[in-house]
């Protein structure tokens, strides 16, 4: 009984099912074409890269911290993959993803590093790291949309689909599952949330906490660097702050998803429900075709009503 | 006064350095310290300074906001409906101006405090309503400020910038003031150890929602202040002063863990930011690679602010911070 009642999801993880699930009934009232397969399917598509920053997010915010670099990162990304494939060499746009994914990792280590060694806290140094690649590549850009274009195997990424599946869904789900693993099945996943619960603990346990952090980091730049990737493979380019609109609601998602801003607590099975939650939100209101004050307050006022659920709920 | 100096550190620090920079600056400005130059200066770093002391009020308590630039779009653009007119028209206006830079703070409080949300998340979510509400009042950048007033409250008195004349009167006549009172000791009782403070009676909840409520008023004054400067309301303005505003605080000398630094360390932090800044812009390098040096100065200056963990004795320490 009591092994059947921990695979049970915990009520936090539902509520943004349920919030979609609602979401999806109501938007059907105005315009029934939201229930058919392929706008769902297409929502399943955008919602992946939001996703994938979020699956990175998490961790970060299990760790008790917060990673404000996802812009750059995932522009950085963009632009070095279609950079290396616009070159025409195919060697070269052989090796464009591989390259930004490690691009991405190694700014994460950058990340981790300010924030576990130097002990700078993460909202500043991440935010520093940000302006510091939005710098590099304007120096390097030119201030203009670079030039070059995304692989077959990009588009084909982002835009494609697998027995009716898209496939960027199922990138994002990969991901999903093989961090999960990480975090519910091994020692590192545990030090993660025992260093969000108590970092001085975990540290005087014999844990090697910056390992941690910096390893983290890493993982959430790899997240960044793929949604960068996909969504220059959905644009078939990479164009200047094409990240900035996702910072926000990667945190909002993590946050609704039920995990703990403070960290320590939290799942990535919430967190696949609040991306799914603000897509959908995003995309009901735009179909919606109401001006960009009213997607604002509105897009506000919900992220609160959700989270004043979350926590009052919680006497 | 070496008392002082020692409890101040970081301010000290922090003025020290905006010294040397605006010496720096006005020596090297191609047209010299004139006071067309250093009104210029003053109000840029005046605007962003008043974006920080908003900041730091929610940092204080051990907090963050990030609606700081929200507010400041919404009340611009209120302030580009009302502050033109007769002058009994602009003194109401300022009034409405200013209090729903509170009402905004207000709602962020009673979030936090009732809500029982972060403030990171509570604020997350609010700026995106109070953009939206600036939105439905200005779609596009428009409107006028009345230029006389704009022109009294931006220009010079006796030759200093009236920018700074406003820097100094906040400091001296409010904030100097507030720190002796309850509400001012309170702030950093509650920033330093809120059970401490909540078991030496002090009303943990009427604290936070006080400081969160005049972080908005700061917050709506900076936007009545931007609006004086471009004489217009513009609903887009928002992003950038957030996340700057957080920058001058640390740069200020004000720890993110709440209970450690002073308002007067967070207008320091600003006018630094604005200083390179405009060092930056007079400099001759390359205009394109301003950005980059913009942020490689701002994360070494963070980090030789964090580089004293090297020097703590017991590993431990470090944690506690």
């Amino acid at each position: 009984m009591t092994t059947f009642k921990r695979w049970l999801p915990e009520i936090d993880v539902l509520i943004p099912y349920a919030g979609t699930v609602i979401l999806i009934l109501a938007g059907s009232f105005i315009y029934p074409q939201i229930l058919g397969l392929d706008y769902l399917s297409q929502q399943l598509q955008i919602a992946a890269f939001l996703g994938l920053l979020a699956v990175g997010a998490t961790v970060v915010i299990l760790l008790g911290h917060i990673d404000l670099s996802v812009p750059w990162v995932l522009g950085g990304a963009a632009i070095i993959s279609t950079a290396l494939v616009g070159s025409g060499n195919p060697t070269l746009s052989l090796l464009a993803i591989p390259t930004a994914v490690l691009f991405g990792a190694g700014i994460g280590v950058i990340n981790g590093f300010g924030v576990a060694i130097l002990r700078i806290p993460s909202m500043v140094w991440t935010l520093a790291v940000n302006s510091m690649l939005l710098g590099t590549s304007v120096v390097i850009t030119g201030g203009f949309n670079p030039r070059g274009e995304a692989s077959e195997t990009m588009i084909s990424l982002a835009t494609g689909e697998f027995g009716g599946v898209p496939l960027a869904f199922c990138v994002w789900m990969v991901m999903t599952l093989a961090i999960s693993v990480l975090l519910k099945r091994s020692a590192f996943g545990r030090y993660v949330s025992a260093i969000g619960y108590n970092e001085k603990a975990t540290f005087l346990s014999g844990v090697s906490t910056p390992k941690v952090i910096i390893a983290s980091f890493a993982i959430a730049g790899v997240c960044s660097a793929l949604g960068g990737i996909l969504l220059a493979g959905y644009a078939n380019q990479a164009y200047q702050s094409m990240g900035d609109p996702f910072l926000l609601p990667t945190i909002a998602a993590v946050v609704i998803g039920g995990t703990s801003i403070l960290g320590g607590r939290g799942s990535l099975a919430g967190t696949i429900g609040g991306v799914l939650f603000i897509t959908l939100l995003n995309s009901i209101l735009s179909v919606m075709q109401i001006s960009d004050a009213w997607r604002n307050i509105t897009f506000g006022a919900i992220i609160i009503i959700m989270l004043l659920f979350q926590s009052l709920r919680r006497k | 006064m070496p008392d002082f100096l020692r409890s101040n550190q970081r301010e000290v620090m922090a003025v020290f350095v905006l010294l040397v920079l605006v010496t720096f600056y006005f020596a090297t400005h191609p047209s010299g310290p004139s006071t067309y130059v250093m009104t210029i200066w003053a109000n840029q770093g005046l605007i962003l300074g008043l974006a920080a002391i908003a900041q730091f009020f929610a940092v204080i308590v051990r907090g963050i906001d990030l609606s700081v630039g929200a507010v400041m779009a919404l009340t611009n653009c209120v302030a580009s409906y009302l502050v033109i007119g007769t002058g009994m028209e602009m003194a109401g206006g300022i009034v409405v101006v200013l209090v729903v830079g509170v009402a905004c703070g207000l709602v962020n409080g009673l979030l936090v405090v009732y809500g029982r949300i972060q403030p990171i998340v509570v604020t997350l979510a609010t700026a995106s309503l109070f953009v939206g509400i600036a939105l439905l009042l200005r779609p596009t950048p428009g409107g006028v400020i009345d230029y006389d007033l704009a022109d009294a409250i931006t220009l010079d008195v006796l030759g200093i910038p009236t920018a700074l004349v406003i820097t100094a009167v906040i400091i001296g006549l409010v904030w100097m003031p507030l720190r002796r009172t309850g509400l001012g000791m309170g702030l950093y009782a509650v920033g330093s150890s809120e059970s401490a403070a909540f078991q030496s009676g002090i009303s943990v909840n009427t604290i936070r929602i006080a400081s969160f409520a005049l972080g908005g008023f700061f917050a709506g004054l900076a936007g009545l202040y931007f609006s004086f400067v471009t004489t217009t309301g513009d609903a887009s303005i928002g992003p950038n002063y957030t996340l700057n505003s957080i920058a001058a605080v640390v740069l200020g000398g004000v720890l993110l863990r709440g209970g450690v630094g002073t308002l007067t360390g967070a207008i320091a932090g600003a006018f630094i930011l604005k200083t390179i800044g405009a060092l930056m812009f007079f400099s001759g390098l390359p205009p394109l690679a301003q950005p980059l040096i913009e942020g490689l100065i701002l994360a070494a200056a963070i980090a030789i602010g964090g580089a004293d963990v090297l020097r703590v004795k017991n590993r431990l320490e470090v944690f506690g911070r």
